[in-house]
């Protein structure tokens, strides 16, 4: 089995500024990862890299989504990413506002779809037979994620916790084969916090897709992670089970005086 | 309405006072002190100083009252749409709605014959610029592209069919589409350089276009005839009949309205499909939509190159109308008065651009006692809008989808 | 090759590379501080050379001395731009702070079209001559044709102008306020900077700079209309992407290179197509480097 993504000796420099430094990782098919750090270790750089919005200016990424092929994916374009099978959410939410819930989550599904403009302007039965199949699916998405209630609200319009799990429908709208979550627990109060990790546990469990996550949440970490790499000034300084982690003196090290996050 | 008392307060009227003192000082000299340095005279209009002391108090006023009124109803989001409205009315009242378009309809085609040919013409024009409308709502509206250029499209459109009849007699309906597909082109030709350009730099480079097309029909005597523009521009015929003035005046007027249909119909076909919502996404953020697999390049390719096709069609109608076009016709302020209408009437919102055009171009026509302050008041109602009602005077509504457990269907 | 005529092309670009850049620097305070492109900033350099004649013509009755009707009138035309690029930010911009992009640049043109239209209304749409208030300097008589005193007064007050400015942003608290701000408006905030202040401070400074190039270019020209600021607001703007937005050192640079493309352009190429160069300039700079010159280019943060 090859992981289905796995960086080797990943670079990002900005300027004299190295944001990632060598960072070497993998995630293997069906494996829930988290990546922690101090704030401004480097995270979200590295989801940045992987999903094309920055081309690394070292090492490699590789992909494998059937488990066995791996294809190299440094420097192509997000759009192109996505398609390849990696969706994201980001941390600072950027929903489309005046769009529905359910048109966001629609946008999601885009790359699977092939209606063009004279499908649009005809009105074809294969346009039509999509779009049909569009709003069903992305129906069903919500259904999953709870939001079906806000379907046809205005994203804007949405409560804060449920804008974050309108970000992870949207993701998981494209069919990916590894959800990359960027803090997505964040500024949820525990009982949201608890619902987003049996989330995460169900759509591992039903939908076989892998998960990457970013998260300064301790407790949900912990608990939904089966390994967990840590990652401090750029540099990869730690890697194992979340028993590991906790014991790993370098770790505890990183995130003293950091601990009110812990 | 009772809060408003409070502006009658002391505290409220002194701060009025300041308000229009500062604007007495900062209007004095041009408002009031005319001078012309060729005949050297001065003249002195104190009476405009009154009027701008007036109307500062009362306006400064006003806007504190609007500003709080923006700010409470920020919390809230229980603007009601126009569009909306109508729409619930119709579905509440199907007779109703079949009874209005049915009006519609008739008032359409009874129009030209009711009216005069002036009328008419004035009519035809506003059309044209709801298609014109239209065309931008694509770009601006729903690709959130800031297009200052989009005359230059027009003005392509209508040298097609001035140089196709010049050249080689070729006639309107033969040039309808061939200026909307070299639009087209041209719009996709622009829009690759422009491709990596954020808002504000897109806004001066389509700018720019927009004057460097103008400029080179200016001086480029030897193809586009220059300055003096080209004249004695055949009007459309009907499989070869030839028309006096009076019908081909009403015949352009029902080409518009079939083009007009015609634009509405695809237009809102093209907005609610998979490109549609690419465009909004696009508008909305465009590193999500491309994280969504969206492919930018691409849609801003079609948003500029599908924007274009209108302005070139209605170039071609716009050339057979007048008969003569000269470059003067697509400056950058024909470009600004269709962003107008797109703004005004409403971002995103079909009907929004039909009443914008309706607005923009019937009033100024009928109260020409305005028509010299036209551009003024555009300018003031353009900062006013995007202050208080950014939406426009028809906010845009999205598609409702309705879901039934059993059946899943599309509601319109 | 004429060498004479290479000196009054170099001279001439130069000239004009000075008003743009005055014009110019207003554009990139703006932007630095609050990532607006104020289209309306061609109308208040427009409004202050019709601030200058108005007020010279008025003062020329009295039979004042040229010199103080120009230092006169002068700074009532700073005075009044700074007034109207002050009120317009309260009106139309301020408001627009936490707006979409689009709207303020929006409401930019609006105000743009607004000012136009009301000093075509409240003057006149024709062109009316300025009245020559820059004497003629003798020690100049002999290189005339190169340089007159008109160009001479251009280029040492935008000299002058330069060389305050770069005092004022890099050494006093103020100019450490604006460069706090264009960093980080939100931080400069928590950090007790009055943002307002700043971006009061930058209009009025921006304004001033504009004023003054309106009034030095009406004095070169001769003559002005109401339609004077859309074009130079244009190129000045060019110029300011030029040499990288944001950064006062680009705008002066970019101004300059400006000016004497289109000098050399017109001079030895044609001059039918003047207005074309600095719109193609700005294409290919923007295709190329969009950044411009000395501008660092920004990732959006994600």
């Amino acid at each position: 089995m090859v992981p289905i993504l796995e960086t080797k000796n990943l670079t990002m420099d900005f300027g004299g500024l190295r944001a990632v430094d060598n960072i070497n990782f993998h995630i293997n098919e069906g494996e829930i990862v988290a990546l922690i750090g101090p704030n401004g270790a480097g995270k979200t750089t590295f989801f940045n890299c992987i999903t094309g919005v920055y081309k690394p200016t070292g090492g490699d990424i590789f992909i494998a989504p059937d488990g066995t092929h791996s294809e190299r994916i440094n420097g192509l374009k997000p759009n192109i990413v996505t398609e390849k099978g990696l969706a994201r959410t980001f941390q600072n939410i950027r929903l489309f506002q005046n769009m529905t819930v359910l048109e966001n989550v629609m946008i999601g599904r885009h790359c699977r779809l092939s209606a063009g403009i004279l499908g649009a302007i005809l009105r074809t039965k294969a346009t039509l037979a999509e779009e049909k199949k569009v709003v069903d699916d992305s129906y069903e998405i919500l259904e999953e994620i709870g939001l079906t209630k806000f379907a046809n609200e205005f994203a804007k319009n949405l409560p804060y916790g449920a804008q974050r799990r309108l970000e992870i429908a949207r993701a998981m709208a494209t069919d990916p084969f590894l959800l990359l979550l960027d803090e997505p627990a964040a500024g949820m109060n525990p009982q949201e916090t608890k619902e987003l990790d049996e989330m995460i546990l169900h759509i591992r469990k039903n939908k076989k897709i892998s998960i990457l996550l970013i998260e300064h949440d301790m407790s949900l970490v912990m608990s939904v992670s089966e390994k967990i790499f840590v990652v401090d000034y750029g540099k990869l300084i730690a890697e194992g089970t979340p028993d590991e982690i906790k014991k790993n003196p370098e770790v505890i090290k990183a995130y003293l005086g950091d601990e009110t996050d812990a | 309405m009772s809060n408003l008392v409070k502006y009658f307060s002391l505290k409220e009227i002194k701060k009025s006072l300041v308000i229009t003192l500062w604007f007495m000082v900062l209007t004095f000299p041009i408002m009031v002190i005319k001078v012309n340095t060729i005949e050297n005279t001065v003249i002195w209009r104190w009476g405009y100083l009154a009027i701008i002391a007036i109307g500062s108090f009362i306006l400064s006023t006003l806007w504190r009252y609007m500003m709080e009124r923006k700010s409470l109803q920020a919390g809230k989001e229980s603007k009601i749409s126009l569009q909306q409205k109508l729409r619930e009315m119709g579905e509440k009242n199907p007779r109703l709605k079949r009874g209005a378009l049915a009006a519609v309809v008739v008032l359409v085609v009874a129009y030209p014959f009711a009216t005069s040919m002036y009328q008419t013409g004035i009519m035809t024009t506003a059309l044209m610029y709801v298609v014109l409308g239209l065309g931008l709502n694509i770009v601006v509206g729903l690709g959130g592209l800031l297009h200052l250029g989009y005359a230059a499209f027009y003005a392509v459109g209508a040298y097609t069919y001035a140089l196709l009849h010049v050249h080689f007699g070729i006639g309107f309906w033969v040039s309808l589409p061939i200026g909307a597909g070299l639009a087209t082109i041209l719009g996709i030709l622009l829009a690759i350089p422009v491709l990596r350009l954020r808002g504000d730099y897109l806004a001066i480079v389509t700018l720019g276009f927009g004057e460097i097309v103008r400029i080179i029909l200016e001086n480029w005597n030897d193809f586009s005839y220059g300055p003096s523009g080209i004249a004695n521009i055949p009007r459309p015929t009907l499989f070869g009949i030839h028309f006096k003035l009076q019908q081909a005046t009403i015949f352009i007027y029902f080409i518009m309205v079939a083009l007009v249909v015609f634009t509405i119909f695809i237009v809102r076909r093209l907005e609610n499909s998979r490109m549609g919502r690419t465009w909004i996404a696009m508008r909305e953020d465009e590193i999500a939509s491309q994280s969504m697999g969206i492919d930018i390049t691409k849609t801003k390719v079609t948003t500029f190159a599908i924007g274009a096709f209108w302005a070139g069609m209605i170039g071609v109608v716009f050339a057979a109308k007048t008969t003569f076009i000269n470059p003067a016709s697509f400056t950058l302020w024909e470009s600004i008065i269709i962003l107008c209408i797109v703004v005004i009437g409403g971002m995103g919102s079909i009907f929004g651009v039909v009443v914008g055009a309706g607005i923009l171009i019937l009033l100024p026509e009928y109260l020409r006692a305005f028509s010299q302050y036209r551009m003024l008041l555009f300018g003031a109602i353009l900062v006013l809008m995007m202050v208080f009602r950014p939406g426009g005077i028809v906010t845009n509504v999205r598609k409702v989808y309705r879901i039934d457990k059993e059946k899943t269907g599309e509601a319109e | 090759m004429d060498l004479s005529y290479f000196f009054e092309l170099f001279l001439g670009g130069m000239t004009r590379g000075s008003i743009y850049a005055l014009i110019a620097l207003g554009y990139t305070m703006v932007y630095g501080i609050i990532k607006l492109i104020n289209f309306a900033h061609g109308e208040i350099y427009m409004i202050g050379a019709f601030t200058a004649l108005i007020i010279s013509s008025v003062l020329g009755f009295t039979g004042m001395n040229s010199i103080l009707i120009l230092v006169i009138s002068g700074v009532l035309a700073i005075f009044f731009s700074s007034a109207y690029g002050v009120t317009m930010e309260k009106i139309a911009y301020k408001p627009l702070r936490e707006a979409p992009r689009l709207s303020a640049l929006i409401s930019a043109i609006g105000m743009s079209m607004f000012l136009q239209n009301y000093v075509l209304l409240a003057q006149t749409p024709d062109f009316l001559p300025f009245p020559t208030l820059i004497p003629d300097f003798k020690f100049l008589k002999p290189i005339e044709k190169i340089l007159n005193s008109t160009q001479l007064v251009i280029l040492v007050t935008t000299a002058v102008v330069m060389i305050l400015l770069t005092i004022l942003i890099k050494f006093t608290r103020t100019g450490k306020a604006m460069r706090a701000t264009s960093q980080d408006a939100k931080m400069a905030q928590l950090l007790g900077i009055n943002i307002n202040r700043v971006i009061t401070i930058t209009f009025i400074i921006g304004s001033a700079t504009a004023a003054i190039g309106g009034v030095l270019i009406s004095s070169h020209t001769g003559q002005l209309n109401y339609y004077i600021g859309f074009i130079a607001g244009i190129k000045a703007f060019v110029a300011a992407v030029l040499g990288g937005i944001g950064s006062i050192p680009g705008a002066v640079l970019g101004s300059f290179v400006l000016g004497w493309t289109e000098s050399f352009g017109t001079g030895y190429i044609s001059s039918d197509y003047e207005d074309v160069f600095a719109f193609i300039f700005l294409l290919v700079i923007l295709i190329f480097r969009p950044s411009g010159i000395l501008g660092r280019s920004q990732n959006d943060k994600v």
